[in-house]
């Protein structure tokens, strides 16, 4: 009975909401995640044809970089509504828009860690015969892993939070559940919905991180000598 | 393309700029806030960051709360706050979150840019017999000024962003005219305002640029050894995972 009366009363923390509204909240945060999870991965898939595109001629480089860093400067309510005459109301939007915002990190690290290969790497596997296509996915690749991962978690971190404001055309995953009571001042809805949507940037961040590791083996030897 | 056209035609209708619900009260009204709050973070946030890292201490905290600062996503602090007991006093709810989201990019960078100055330069300067109130001013902030600016600049497109996600919940300045758009399903006056939001949002950001470089204080002493565009600004650096680790 104690559990009911603190939806009557509107409280902030309030057990009988997660379990009446359970199916609810799960809807919500998956669709936060597959929104996350697309947007990260096609802005992934952007980026390196953007990166190598703009290592391999300087001519590139320039605009590569300034137009992903004025895209970043463009407030998310206002990049959702300029792609909203794109697509109309749809997922596709909101995709788009973390997808433009997930370039400028992605490609500033990809280019940083393809230029933290140290050259000697890069003669040697030359020396041994490796052909262009060869070298970058077996040798500069993985050296430049521990930038690259870097990027991605700066960017899923602040893509699972620029979602909420896709709540604007319905799709924002947790978001909506805040934009929901906000409008009904449904104090234990909006709790409940932050709290989730903090806890699932911190879960992409530490699942991130343990993959950097187990991707990396080699940097932990180096740091335990150091150390 | 209809809706660009219509769009165009919405900003050129003078009825649109005037009154209450007018451009210029919402471009005056999201001025104010962005400006206000930048002050005050500023007022909070340099001061701490310029005595953490003139001691060397505190990094962990300069750095893991900028990272804090991205997982938590503005909507939900704005609401957050609209919905706590602060809700009922005006606009003290959008004011307090722009507040909390300017500091972390102002803390950081200008964390990292005192401790990024030359060691040597620090040593001699102590050598010279300076007091640590002149290596502040004299060496630590003239050299750790470009920095400073890039967590200013940060910070202020960061407020001018988070001020239009305030609409939202029902504030004031540009993002009231999207708002009013979809709420109106007129979508050129939600493209329309979004065009005001991000060209003000690059104005912000350019007219820091040109700030930042007018005011620098090598400038006028020879140049500085290598410039801040030649690295990337402080919370996109690739060296993000080292001071994550901090933790």
């Amino acid at each position: 009975m104690a559990d009911q009366n603190c939806l009557i009363a509107n409280e902030w923390i309030c057990g009988e909401y997660v379990r009446t509204r359970g199916a609810e909240l799960t809807d919500a945060t998956l669709q936060h995640i597959g929104i996350t999870l697309g947007s990260v991965a096609i802005g992934l898939l952007l980026a390196f044809p953007l990166a190598l595109l703009a290592r391999r001629w300087r001519a590139v480089a320039g605009p590569v970089l300034g137009l992903t860093t004025i895209l970043y400067t463009v407030p998310s309510l206002a990049m959702f509504s300029l792609l909203l005459p794109v697509f109309g109301v749809s997922v596709a939007v909101v995709v788009t828009g973390l997808v433009l915002y997930s370039l400028t990190i992605l490609v500033r690290n990809i280019l940083a860690g393809l230029a933290s290969v140290p050259e000697e790497a890069r003669e040697a596997a030359r020396g041994m015969g490796y052909g262009p296509a060869r070298l970058l996915f077996e040798v500069e690749l993985p050296l430049a892993l521990p930038a690259v991962m870097a990027g991605l978690r700066i960017t899923t971190v602040s893509t699972v939070s620029l979602t909420t404001v896709g709540a604007i055309i319905g799709y924002g995953g947790l978001g909506n559940l805040i934009y929901e009571g906000m409008r009904s001042f449904f104090k234990a809805q909006v709790l409940t919905a932050s709290v989730l949507c903090v806890a699932l940037a911190i879960v992409a961040d530490l699942t991130l991180l343990g993959a950097q590791r187990l991707l990396t083996p080699w940097t932990r030897k180096r740091r335990k000598v150091k150390t | 393309m209809g809706v660009i056209g219509d769009a165009w035609t919405w900003l050129v209708t003078g009825e649109h700029w005037s009154g209450a619900d007018g451009v210029w009260h919402r471009l005056g009204q999201h001025l104010f806030l962005t400006a206000a709050c930048l002050v005050i973070s500023c007022a909070i946030a340099l001061p701490i960051a310029l005595v953490l890292g003139h001691l060397g201490r505190g990094g962990a905290l300069a750095v893991n709360i900028s990272n804090a600062g991205r997982a938590v996503p503005t909507f939900a602090v704005l609401v957050l706050l609209l919905l706590s007991p602060l809700g009922t006093h005006g606009s003290w709810p959008t004011i307090i979150a722009l507040v909390l989201f300017a500091i972390p990019p102002l803390l950081t960078n200008a964390y990292v840019g005192m401790r990024e100055v030359d060691r040597d330069v620090v040593e001699a300067a102590r050598g010279m017999g300076m007091s640590g109130r002149q290596l502040v001013g004299r060496v630590e902030l003239p050299l750790a000024f470009p920095l400073i600016m890039t967590g200013v600049r940060t910070a202020a497109v960061q407020v001018v962003a988070t001020a239009t996600l305030a609409a939202l919940p029902g504030g004031g300045g540009l993002g009231r005219i999207i708002t009013a758009g979809f709420r109106l399903t007129d979508t050129p006056q939600v493209v329309a305002g979004a065009v005001l939001v991000a060209a003000l949002a690059l104005l912000v950001e350019g007219v820091f640029v040109v700030l930042t470089k007018a005011l620098d204080p090598m400038r006028r002493r020879g140049g500085r050894a290598r410039g801040p565009a030649e690295r990337p600004p402080a919370d996109q650096a690739p060296t993000a995972p080292k001071s994550l680790e901090l933790t």
